[in-house]
């Protein structure tokens, strides 16, 4: 999905955690209770939601289907032969060929891969890049926060398509031997940097929140240092809001890379991902809508899974609306 | 590319079958006269590069409102004949080295003033002083003294700027009364007064060396059948009647509106729900499956443009110096079915080197330009094969995706090449490649014709330093051939030492013919006559009401 | 609060700056000349290149070109584009069509987002609950350009509704169906967080006084727990406008709106610097501003908070 969604879920989520949620919601309650119980009473909690087993069970598909892709199709995703180009639907190919005469069944298998890596790299980085930038600001405070806040700050005002096509422009530009692990990894650094401030944002608040903790000041007071207190005290008691807004970000951004490369400036072939072929299904739609449909399809399961997930663990998590 | 008026077999469309079938025969020929008169159209277009000044544009989207505000001194007709005098009142010469030019009295710029001799000799000479950077500049080159205006920069790239030229004005212009001018070329070239209709040698009114051209170009003043009312960046290009026009194609609608687009999508949907009246070329989406003739029915039109689609070896990497392997891959490619299955038929398979629109060009004597798997790959194994990948390189902001990835997997299929299409982001950066030689693999190219003769297909793409020989493919009897031609004493002989050359060329395949361009246009229920140009652009003086 | 307010202000400078340097350099970092590509599939004359280089002072170091553009935008010139048009008519001409389309889908969002929110924060588990649950989901999942075009074909060439493309004029009826799909994503996002709000608030205890005072339901949702909810609602919808501004790109281009989106695509591509940080450069300060006016909004609508 482009940017309005994108660049929204960028906003929600602290709107709750920081504006409404986070002084209140995250911090109280996790700092009455251990990490633990909060954790064991949310999963009693899900294992009890259809929801979740639904979109759990969807997820774990999706991912064996990027480690495996012979497992699903044991078709040629790359080569096609154009004698076949645009055939209907058949017992051969199950959702028929494309305009090269590839097969668009191994293709949306094989699609999974680069669309559920890059998204699912990106998260990490950007859980990683923006926590890390979190903690520093929110531990720290004085002028290392305002300085990494101000940072944010203008990452944060980019708008994120035009951010994106800018760093994609500049850098995957040069057209002329980047390999598909470069591509990929360009695509994965221009979501993280573009992302990582709404991250930062949220796990400053949190720790701003548990800082003050007693059992943080009573842990000071014993003597632990800098890095024992945010690994053992302040990390465990931060990471909720954080896991949820990564499973639902997973869903957003593979939504943002099939929309990058519709614009042209996301993955490319050879890499084959699902936003690459809706892009290239697009002009045909009127004769091959399943060009379009397809891929189209398993993109929207695949969001709709993590964003599920995510919004399930959110309401397990949550303990005010338990 | 950008080319004016060349020869097609026109498509004079008829709408008057349709007019006596739903009973409303308008009783004087094809279109409503009255309903002409002051009626408008609204035409597609895509935003200008460039301010409209002739001698600075050579993209489609400004050249076609250029071809349509200006009138030249030759003008080449629909219907593919040889080009005619329009401005010109005569062209003479003795020996094709010495041309007197004179020009019919009393037609006038838009502003009022009248076109004189003057005007052609001071816009011409304009264009060939290199500071003032014209993009046509270099079409001067045949004029006697243009090494004196135009300075090339020593090192190219390099830190050093070209040295001012020594001279301000071609000493072979002269101007000899207020309708005669005098041009003294270099050396004798039979196809000159053939150039003569392209936009780079169109007339400029006093007014413009008065102010800065970049003024000029936002409101441009021609000579042409409608005059410039005013131009909305993106949105709309506004032209009307030139009341004062008194040459033979007078417009028969008032107002012309050119509807800037971005994406011809839109502007297909548009002319279906009847907002536009007249889109040149329809988009794939509507080409594929034939839907666009189930959309338009009888407002659909389809016709060839001298447009040729190329893939062009970069003849400066070792790998491709064989001309077996370049013949191997040219053989291997199934033209047929890419022009069947990628382009629906809309385009022909390419089987010659010139495109056979051309007056000169002689069909089918590419003989590389067959199918034959089975000898491609013998040529190959004779080549003693190909190392590495083979990577075919486009530019992907232009639909060239489709046929160059069909082209490499072709490639991949019959040869056992490891071959692969790869886009590059820009045509910028594309072309920027292209022209620092530094290309690693065969690329897309196009070419359409400038004006109408073989010439223009063989000294420019193909002798040794030619303009757009970008590969820099180089044989010094095509070089002789071609030097002969020009100087050949009439058209006919230029023409036949060129089909010499173009033989010698064929041994040697430095690029790839893969098909002719098509071209598949509509227009609205409103329109009741039009007529396409020679390249297919619309010639908004035909059209009737 | 005026004290505050001039900190913010001053807080924006910087940020400013930043993000104007960081694009100008990135464009600048774009590969290819700019003017290589401007003569078609013939190769342009070096002259022509030389001029053009020239006359834009591209031969000059990143720094150097950023401090001339700057200088030149503090005195109100936004420069040239390659196209030898003013940038600031582009901006002038753009701006205005990309506004509206984003006010018209902030308000479908308001409208359509704060309805469903309501209802389902109010009814929570409900049939009504899951079914808004469910599709909002599924208008996250569905890429922008998915929907764009599905209804341009549907309700624009197969129904005839609308015009498929939207005319110069931007007639407010033309742009409701862009505007829709321009806002259809986050839609969802404001529906989701106004549940989740009047849930959370529906059981705080200045509702259920309300509630046992005995005013009527009406009262207590419309004036005791909507304003209370209201606060994350606001933010998104602020912070969202500049998104949908800047996130317009896909959108004008299926119905071909003249806005800042496609002007700036073409800018990048082109590798004008002056014309995508033009056009970001009040990009960014519609975002910045709008963050700040979110931030005072606050204090109008909760009075616990108070800015010194």
């Amino acid at each position: 999905m482009s940017d309005p969604s994108t660049a929204s879920i960028v906003s929600t989520p602290p709107a709750q955690s920081t504006d409404a949620g986070a002084p209140t919601t995250a911090g109280l309650p996790q700092s009455n209770e251990k990490p633990r119980g909060l954790l064991g009473d949310a999963w009693r909690d899900l294992r009890r939601k259809p929801l979740f087993w639904i979109s759990a069970t969807l997820i774990v598909i999706f991912l064996l289907m990027a480690a495996f892709p012979a497992l699903f199709a044991p078709g040629d995703a790359v080569n096609g032969t154009l004698a076949r180009s645009l055939d209907k639907p058949s017992a051969d190919g199950w959702f028929g060929y494309d305009v090269q005469g590839r097969d668009v069944y191994a293709r949306v298998i094989y699609g999974a891969r680069a669309s559920i890596v890059v998204a699912v790299l990106s998260v990490v980085g950007t859980l990683l890049l923006g926590g890390t930038m979190g903690i520093i600001s929110g531990y720290r405070g004085g002028w290392v926060d305002a300085l990494l806040s101000r940072i944010a700050d203008v990452f944060f005002g980019l708008p994120f398509v035009l951010g994106a096509i800018v760093i994609l422009t500049t850098f995957n530009g040069s057209g002329a031997g980047n390999s598909k692990a470069e591509i990929m990894g360009l695509v994965i650094a221009s979501l993280m940097v573009l992302s990582w401030p709404v991250v930062m944002r949220l796990m400053r608040s949190s720790v701003l929140a548990t800082k003050e903790a007693d059992y943080i000041v009573a842990a000071r007071a014993l003597g632990a240092g800098t890095g024992r207190i945010i690994l053992k005290h302040l990390l465990p008691n931060c990471l909720a809001p954080l896991l949820v807004y990564g499973t639902i970000m997973v869903g957003s951004f593979i939504g943002a890379e099939a929309t990058l490369s519709f614009l042209g400036v996301g993955l490319k072939s050879p890499v084959v991902s699902w936003g690459i072929m809706i892009s290239d299904g697009q002009q045909f739609i009127r004769v091959a809508p399943g060009l379009v449909f397809f891929p189209a399809a398993f993109l929207v399961t695949a969001v709709l899974s993590f964003v599920m997930l995510g919004e399930a663990v959110r309401e397990a998590l949550d303990p005010k609306l338990r | 590319m950008r080319v004016s008026k060349r020869a097609t077999s026109a498509i004079a469309l008829s709408a008057a079958a349709a007019l006596v079938a739903s009973g409303c025969s308008s009783g004087d020929g094809d279109g409503d006269a009255a309903a002409s008169k002051d009626g408008s159209i609204v035409i597609h277009g895509v935003q200008p590069e460039n301010p409209l000044v002739p001698a600075n544009t050579t993209e489609t989207g400004g050249g076609k409102v250029i071809d349509w505000l200006w009138t030249g001194l030759v003008e080449y007709p629909n219907d593919g004949g040889a080009p005619r005098n329009a401005l010109a009142e005569s062209i003479n010469t003795t020996d094709s080295k010495v041309f007197t030019i004179k020009i019919k009295k009393g037609t006038k710029f838009h502003d009022g003033t009248e076109v004189k001799a003057k005007n052609f000799v001071d816009a011409w000479n304009w264009a060939a002083y290199s500071p003032n950077g014209a993009q046509n500049g270099t079409f001067f080159s045949d004029i006697a003294g243009f090494d004196k205006t135009y300075t090339s920069d020593p090192d190219g790239e390099g830190p050093k700027k070209a040295p001012p030229p020594s001279a301000e004005k071609l000493s072979g212009l002269k101007v000899v009364d207020d309708q005669t001018f005098e041009v003294t070329l270099a050396a004798p070239t039979a196809v000159f007064p053939t150039k003569l209709g392209y936009s780079a040698f169109m007339p400029l009114p006093d007014v413009f060396f008065t102010q800065k051209p970049e003024e000029f170009g936002k409101k441009p003043i021609g000579n042409g059948p409608v005059k410039f009312l005013s131009w909305e960046d993106n949105v709309l290009i506004k032209l009307t009647r030139f009341d004062d026009y008194n040459l033979r194609d007078t417009m028969k609608v008032k107002d012309v509106d050119v509807k800037l687009y971005q994406d011809e999508t839109a502007a297909y949907n548009d002319l279906l729900a009847n907002n536009l009246d007249f889109l040149e070329s329809i988009p794939t989406s509507a080409l594929a499956g034939d839907k666009w003739k189930t959309d338009l029915g009888e407002r659909g039109l389809s016709t060839t443009t001298p447009t040729t689609g190329l893939i062009a070896f970069p003849m400066y990497d070792k790998r491709f110096q064989n001309p077996k392997l370049r013949r191997a891959v040219s053989l291997s490619i199934n033209r047929q079915e890419i022009t069947d299955k990628i382009f629906f038929g809309t385009r022909k398979p390419a089987d010659s080197w010139a495109n056979p629109l051309t007056p000169g060009a002689k069909p089918g004597n590419c003989t590389a330009c067959k199918f034959d798997a089975a000898e491609a790959k013998r040529l190959l194994a004779e080549a003693g094969g190909f190392t590495g990948e083979m990577v075919f390189f486009y530019n992907t902001d232009s639909s060239h995706k489709d046929w160059m990835d069909a082209v490499a997997q072709q490639v991949k299929t019959n040869l056992g090449i490891n071959a692969r299409a790869e886009g590059m982001p820009t045509f910028a950066v594309f072309r920027q490649q292209v022209n620092a030689h530094k290309m690693t693999g065969p690329y897309r190219a196009a070419w359409q014709q400038d004006y109408p003769d073989v010439e223009n297909w063989i000294n420019p793409l193909y002798v040794t330093g030619g303009s757009s020989n970008d590969g820099l493919y180089s044989n010094p009897q095509v070089d002789a051939l071609a030097k002969a031609a020009g100087a050949a004493p009439s058209l006919e002989a230029s023409h036949e030492q060129f089909s010499k050359a173009v033989e010698l060329v064929d041994q040697d395949v430095p690029s790839i013919p893969v098909y002719f361009y098509g071209q598949q246009s509509g227009h609205s229920e409103k329109i009741k006559k039009l007529e396409l140009n020679n390249v297919g652009e619309l010639d908004i003086t035909s059209v009737e009401l | 609060m005026g004290r505050y307010l001039l900190r913010r202000l001053l807080q924006l400078v910087p940020v400013f700056i930043g993000t104007t340097f960081m694009i100008y350099a990135l464009v600048w970092a774009v590969p290819g000349d700019p003017f290589a590509g401007k003569c078609g599939d013939r190769r342009c004359p070096d002259q022509y290149i030389a001029f053009m280089t020239e006359k834009y002072h591209l031969d000059q170091n990143v720094f150097v070109q950023y401090g001339n553009y700057m200088k030149n935008l503090l005195q109100g010139d936004f420069g040239q584009t390659f196209q030898q048009r003013e940038i600031s008519d582009i901006i002038a001409t753009a701006y205005p069509n990309t506004l509206k389309l984003a006010l018209v889908a902030l308000s479908i969002e308001a409208v359509i987002g704060l309805g469903a929110g309501v209802l389902t924060g109010l009814r929570r588990n409900g049939f009504l609950d899951n079914l808004v649950l469910v599709s909002t989901l599924f208008l996250i999942a569905l890429p922008v350009f998915v929907v764009g075009f599905v209804l341009q074909w549907l309700l624009g060439v197969q129904w005839g509704i609308i015009k498929p493309t939207v005319s110069s004029e931007m007639r407010l009826s033309e742009l409701i169906v862009p505007g829709f799909v321009l806002g259809s994503a986050s839609v969802a996002y404001i529906a989701r967080v106004a549940r989740t709000s009047i849930a959370e608030n529906r059981r705080a205890d200045y509702v259920r006084t309300a509630i046992a005072k005995g005013l009527p339901m009406r009262r207590v949702v419309g004036v005791h727990l909507l304003r209370n909810s209201l606060i994350p609602v606001v933010t998104l919808l602020g912070t969202d406008l500049g998104a949908l501004m800047g996130g317009a790109i896909v959108t004008e281009g299926i119905f071909g709106i003249n806005g800042i989106g496609r002007q700036v695509f073409r800018a990048i591509i082109t590798k004008e610097s002056a014309t995508v940080v033009g056009i970001v450069v009040v990009l960014v300060l519609v975002y910045l501003l709008m963050n700040l006016l979110v931030d005072l909004l606050y204090a109008a609508l909760d009075p616990r908070i108070r800015y010194e």
